[in-house]
């Protein structure tokens, strides 16, 4: 069964189209990144998925309709939508008695365990807490539930370097299993690169490109091109051209490796220059609400 | 990492082999984040009562003098002064929760959104419908249930206090006592505030949670300016004043025909004759259906309307 099932999943809001027809397959235990500028539907797509949104198409996440079945589906789904929405009155403790208390999936020792490795006191209010620290308070929370999917939708934003690396190390190193999903929306391409098995491109309210990162691998070469190899190159026919110190660099999509390495320095793109790329190519501005 | 949290992504996971938490289980643990997010619920009647008490501690200088003149015989307004703090105190605290359920209501849905909270309850397996009626039992029911205990509290010691004061002076105990009927006055106000103040202003309490589930700004003045308005229309289109009256009869007091001023309930009328007319009138009914239609709107929009 696939975690993640859409068809022509469609939103919305007035007449700005947010999701317009996205056809969306994740199989279990898969960590897809959704990729893409401001407003262009990560947002609107992964409320959707958790039931937060109205949308119009055909929806199954887990097996379930996130429209009809959300109070069941929320037994198997946990999300971080931006870690800044811990209540800012609730002491650390009262978190944990809550969720503990309304979450048949919530292991208490394993979050209080993870608490344990930071300098949260237990009887401090979230509001007396730096950023960085709530995001370790919420990460524990969400870490700590046995859930099927776990959704993150930009959960790193405004935190600084160092939080941000603890934040997807714990993610993969403590929670990470291979019967888990984990979807996450981010323009912080560079440092979750290494942690995604899948990748999706969203522009515009559509997917604009999908790969597994086997298959980015296997398929795309980035060319730093001796100047008097360029012509040669551009008969090969490259779907991206960028200028980089002076020097040509070349995106190529299943070409093969061996005739490119005549060319140039061969390299594979990192998700950065393989976005900017495809997301280049379709000029024109993001269009739709960032929500 | 210890054994315990070792053993989770490892073992083979029995999805369906947990066992459920019941639902009444979510509803205390949802009234309960109330009560941690507004201790005003019960802050508030503790600092009425205190009140109160600190008033009624400086007039226990003329309580001797007042019992002896009641006791000589001009009895009538004297009485009446010993009895009076009672009631003054019961509705100090009385004042003090209506303030307290009227500004929570108007919160409850809205704060949650505006301070982005929402997205942090609703990532949590506990449905709309439970948190929505956690929160107008709040109003409903545990308020009109602090207010009691904390009142009753108060006279208590207020009692206490006059008959200490009383002994000491040598003066009779017994004519305060018959005068100031503690379980008759605690009956009456325990049918007062749950009857009255929890399930005859229930549909107030809705509309004010259907308001804050809906507001994106201001609830308060959404909350207030509809009803005004329909008033003014009706005045200006038919220069009746129906809407304003049914309102005033139904807010303004209780079952049609009854007295429900502090004095009537706290002293004199029997509980058994009110309760019963409470629970016929159809006002009570058609008022708590109405309130279901409210809550049923506020669970509805609290489904899908996010941060704000």
């Amino acid at each position: 069964m696939a975690c993640i099932e859409a068809r022509g999943l469609r939103k919305t809001f007035g007449t700005t189209v947010a999701l317009d027809g996205i056809n969306l397959r994740v199989e279990e235990g898969r960590i897809l990144g959704l990729i893409g500028p401001n407003g262009a539907g990560k947002t609107t797509a992964l409320n959707a998925i958790l039931g937060l949104t109205t949308y119009q198409g055909e929806l199954k996440v887990l097996g379930r309709d996130p429209g009809t079945e959300r109070d069941r589906l929320m037994r198997d789904v946990c999300f971080i939508s931006d870690v800044a929405v811990l209540p800012r009155w609730i002491k650390v403790s009262q978190a944990l008695d809550y969720v503990a208390g309304v979450h048949p999936r919530f292991d208490r020792a394993k979050a209080e365990n993870f608490l344990t490795k930071t300098t949260i006191g237990r009887d401090r209010k979230v509001r007396e807490l730096s950023k960085g620290m709530v995001t370790q308070l919420h990460l524990a929370l969400v870490m700590a539930i046995d859930a099927k999917l776990l959704v993150l939708d930009e959960p790193t934003l405004g935190l600084d370097i160092l939080y941000r690396k603890q934040f997807y190390d714990s993610l993969l190193n403590d929670y990470f299993d291979r019967s888990r999903t984990i979807i996450m929306a981010t323009h912080q391409v560079d440092e979750i690169e290494h942690v995604l098995t899948d990748i999706m491109f969203i522009n515009r309210g559509r997917i604009a490109f999908e790969s597994t990162r086997e298959e980015l691998e296997s398929r795309y070469v980035e060319v730093t091109v001796h100047p008097e190899k360029v012509a040669a190159a551009r008969v090969l026919k490259p779907f991206h051209e960028r200028e980089l110190l002076g020097r040509s660099v070349l995106l190529f999509d299943g070409v093969d490796r061996q005739q490119l390495a005549e060319l140039g320095e061969v390299r594979t793109p990192g998700i950065a220059d393989l976005f900017v790329a495809v997301i280049g190519n379709q000029a024109g501005p993001a269009q739709g609400a960032a929500r | 990492m210890n054994s315990q949290s070792q053993a989770i992504p490892n073992s083979p996971r029995g999805w369906q082999a947990l066992s459920d938490i019941p639902w009444i289980h979510r509803f205390v643990w949802c009234v309960q984040r109330e009560l941690w997010e507004n201790r005003s619920i019960y802050i508030a009647p503790l600092v009425a009562g205190a009140l109160a008490l600190l008033g009624f501690l400086v007039s226990m200088v003329y309580l001797p003098g007042r019992m002896r003149a009641a006791l000589a015989g001009n009895a009538g307004h004297e009485w009446e002064l010993i009895q009076q703090p009672y009631t003054y105190a019961a509705l100090l605290v009385m004042g003090a929760t209506l303030i307290v359920a009227i500004f929570y209501c108007l919160d409850a849905l809205y704060g949650e959104r505006r301070d982005r909270s929402i997205l942090f309850w609703k990532s949590l397996p506990v449905s709309d419908l439970t948190v929505v009626l956690a929160k107008a039992s709040i109003p409903i029911l545990f308020l009109p249930l602090i207010t009691f205990a904390v009142t009753v509290v108060t006279q208590g010691i207020m009692l206490l206090l006059s008959t200490l004061v009383l002994l000491g002076n040598g003066l009779p105990v017994a004519p305060l006592w018959a005068h100031v009927l503690f379980l008759r006055m605690s009956l009456m106000l325990f049918y007062h505030l749950v009857g009255i103040h929890g399930l005859w202003y229930a549909p107030f309490y809705g509309w004010l949670l259907l308001v804050s589930a809906w507001a994106r700004r201001v609830p308060f003045l959404w909350a207030t300016l509809p009803p005004l308005a329909v008033g003014i229309v009706e005045k200006i289109a038919f220069n009746t004043s129906r809407f304003a009256e049914l309102l005033q009869d139904h807010f303004g007091g209780g079952p049609q025909g009854l007295d429900f001023s502090p004095e009537s309930v706290s002293m004199e009328v029997t509980p058994h004759f009110h309760s019963a007319s409470l629970l016929s009138s159809p006002g009570l009914w058609i008022g708590l259906a109405i309130t279901a239609a409210f809550l049923a709107g506020a669970v509805r929009l609290r489904r899908y309307r996010g941060p704000i």
